[in-house]
């Protein structure tokens, strides 16, 4: 990868609402190339999404819970945790599925509206499949920090004086 | 009652004759209004790096209250050593040539006073930043400015630098990258100017607060050049580089002999810098080079939108190689720098810094600061250009 593709990637990751423009402006690159590099690594899947982060917790009547359940399974011949991991990511309520070291093998992020959807889910669905050996669920209380963004920070704005030498 | 003459001889004469700065006047104009884009600022929009306030205050917690020694501590000025050589291929020997500062400011301060007797003239290379004439006049030296201009990209030309020469001329003081020009010197130009520097037996403060902040060609120390070192006052600090304003330490780096008489005249007025500001200063040093890439990358990207946005609203600026300034003209509004900048605030509550505040030389430019965030920047472009075209349609 190149370092044009790279310094895109960057921008992007940072702010997916800046336009096309502002990135050639920034690089110096042109519109026309900024173009070509952003759908070529949306085509190689590299680029994959662009997402927005929330605060749910600032919205009113919204209720909404978080868990993240340690799964261990049973790897199978072949094809080791893929073939489980895609049975367990093709629930629409799984936000994040990893790979993990350690103690246990699938980290499962999952959201619901209520709690017993979650507890339905685990029971139901994730005990369910034949390699999970076991699961253990931990509920999101308060999110401090999320994809490298502070939440429930005061905006206090700019600190410096408004002219100096 | 005091007569208002009473009043003002009990202020001293050099005193007196020194000009307050004119960014003073502008700070006040500014503070008071609101909803104020300002591009007046000069230091980043960053916070200072989390491991470093972690480890200022960590000395803290620790109990490191009390004074250093006079140089700054040991630890800290064998970190600036390896640092100036491995960034920018300059040793020095932290035993006995570096000393930290509060701020690059009292470096500049004295620097001037180690080398200065009253009645030597110190060649000031404007625009720049304010502090250097009165430093040299306070000091009992007799400052002359020497104007680069824009045909040159602002950078100082040997020609100039001659023509300025007198047979009392001691120094010369130089800042590139240039606040407020933005401008750079190359080591085929700082090698022509050396010679001159040579010939006439002088010599350099260099204050290269801004050498992390070259976008396109990596910084080149005066005290690279052969033969420059003895001759040099090296100035730096950690204020820009590693977004340290507030913290007030920097250093400054000389021969033996200077570095003595630096030091003399600091641990008489400053004893020594602040001892959590060097701590902090310290872990910058160990573990902040990666902040430092960072913090250049997102200054370089909106260095190169401005440049093209204001291109697009017609106003005429020449590509600064480093710092974080573009110092666009302004002549063709019919406007002197300190009206278009005051009306600018007026009208469209964009703060801006009169080129004139930096040397006679910067009159017909304007100080525009681009560390601030890139929405702001945006709504201070279209701003300018709803200035700029009621100007024009009233030309």
């Amino acid at each position: 990868m190149d370092h044009k593709e790279l310094e895109i990637l960057h921008l992007l990751e940072g702010n997916a609402r800046l336009d096309i423009e502002t990135i050639a402006k920034m690089t110096e690159m042109t519109i026309d190339e900024v173009e070509q590099i952003i759908q070529k690594l949306e085509d190689e899947n590299i680029i994959l999404n662009y997402s927005t982060v929330i605060d749910w917790s600032q919205v009113r009547r919204y209720e909404g819970v978080t868990a993240m359940i340690d799964v261990k399974v049973t790897p199978q011949r072949g094809v080791g945790f893929d073939e489980v991991a895609e049975r367990i990511h093709r629930f629409p309520e799984v936000k994040a599925l990893y790979l993990m070291s350690g103690a246990y093998d699938l980290s499962v992020t999952i959201e619901a509206g209520r709690m017993t959807e979650i507890a339905r889910f685990v029971s139901e669905k994730l005990s369910a499949l034949d390699s999970v050996i076991s699961t253990t669920t931990h509920f999101q209380l308060k999110t401090y920090k999320h994809d490298g963004v502070v939440f429930g920070e005061k905006r206090e704005g700019d600190k410096r004086i408004v002219v100096s030498p | 009652m005091e007569s208002t003459t009473g009043r003002k001889q009990r202020l001293s004469q050099t005193v007196q004759h020194i000009k307050p700065s004119g960014i003073r006047r502008f700070f006040d104009m500014a503070s008071t209004m609101e909803d104020v884009i300002s591009l007046g600022v000069g230091e980043p929009d960053f916070v200072t790096p989390w491991n470093v306030r972690e480890a200022s205050i960590l000395s803290m917690e620790r109990g490191y209250t009390a004074y250093t020694a006079n140089a700054g501590m040991l630890e800290l000025r064998k970190e600036i050593a390896r640092y100036l050589e491995d960034r920018f291929d300059t040793p020095y020997n932290p035993e006995s040539e570096i000393v930290v500062t509060v701020g690059a400011s009292e470096a500049i301060d004295i620097a001037v006073r180690a080398i200065v007797d009253p009645g030597e003239e110190v060649i000031v290379v404007e625009p720049s930043f304010v502090s250097y004439a009165p430093i040299v006049s306070l000091a009992g030296g007799v400052p002359v400015s020497v104007q680069t201009k824009k045909e040159n990209g602002f950078k100082l030309t040997p020609a100039e630098l001659k023509e300025a020469i007198t047979p009392k001329t001691k120094a010369v003081i130089v800042c590139f990258p240039n606040n407020p020009t933005g401008t750079i010197l190359e080591e085929s130009e700082l090698l022509e100017l050396s010679a001159v520097i040579k010939e006439h037996d002088l010599m350099v403060i260099s204050d290269e607060i801004y050498a992390e902040l070259s976008y396109d060609t990596k910084h080149y120390s005066f005290p690279k050049i052969e033969g420059m070192k003895d001759r040099t006052i090296l100035i730096s600090g950690f204020s820009k580089a590693f977004a340290m304003t507030g913290w007030r330490v920097g250093y400054v780096c000389a021969p033996e002999d200077i570095s003595a008489a630096m030091l003399k005249i600091h641990q008489y007025t400053m004893m020594c810098a602040s001892t959590l500001a060097q701590f902090g200063a310290l872990e910058a040093l160990r573990d902040g080079q990666d902040d430092v890439k960072r913090m250049v990358i997102s200054y370089r990207q909106r260095r190169n939108y401005m440049i093209e946005a204001f291109k697009e609203i017609g106003l005429d600026c020449h590509v600064p190689g480093g710092a974080f300034y573009l110092f666009p003209s302004i002549q063709n509004t019919g406007l002197n720098s300190e009206e278009f900048a005051e009306q600018l605030l007026k009208e469209e509550q964009v703060a801006v810094v009169p080129g004139s505040v930096f040397g006679e030389g910067g009159e017909g430019y304007v100080r525009c600061s681009y560390a601030t965030s890139m929405d702001s920047l945006k709504t201070a472009v279209s701003r300018i250009e709803r200035f700029l075209s009621k100007r024009k349609a009233a030309q």
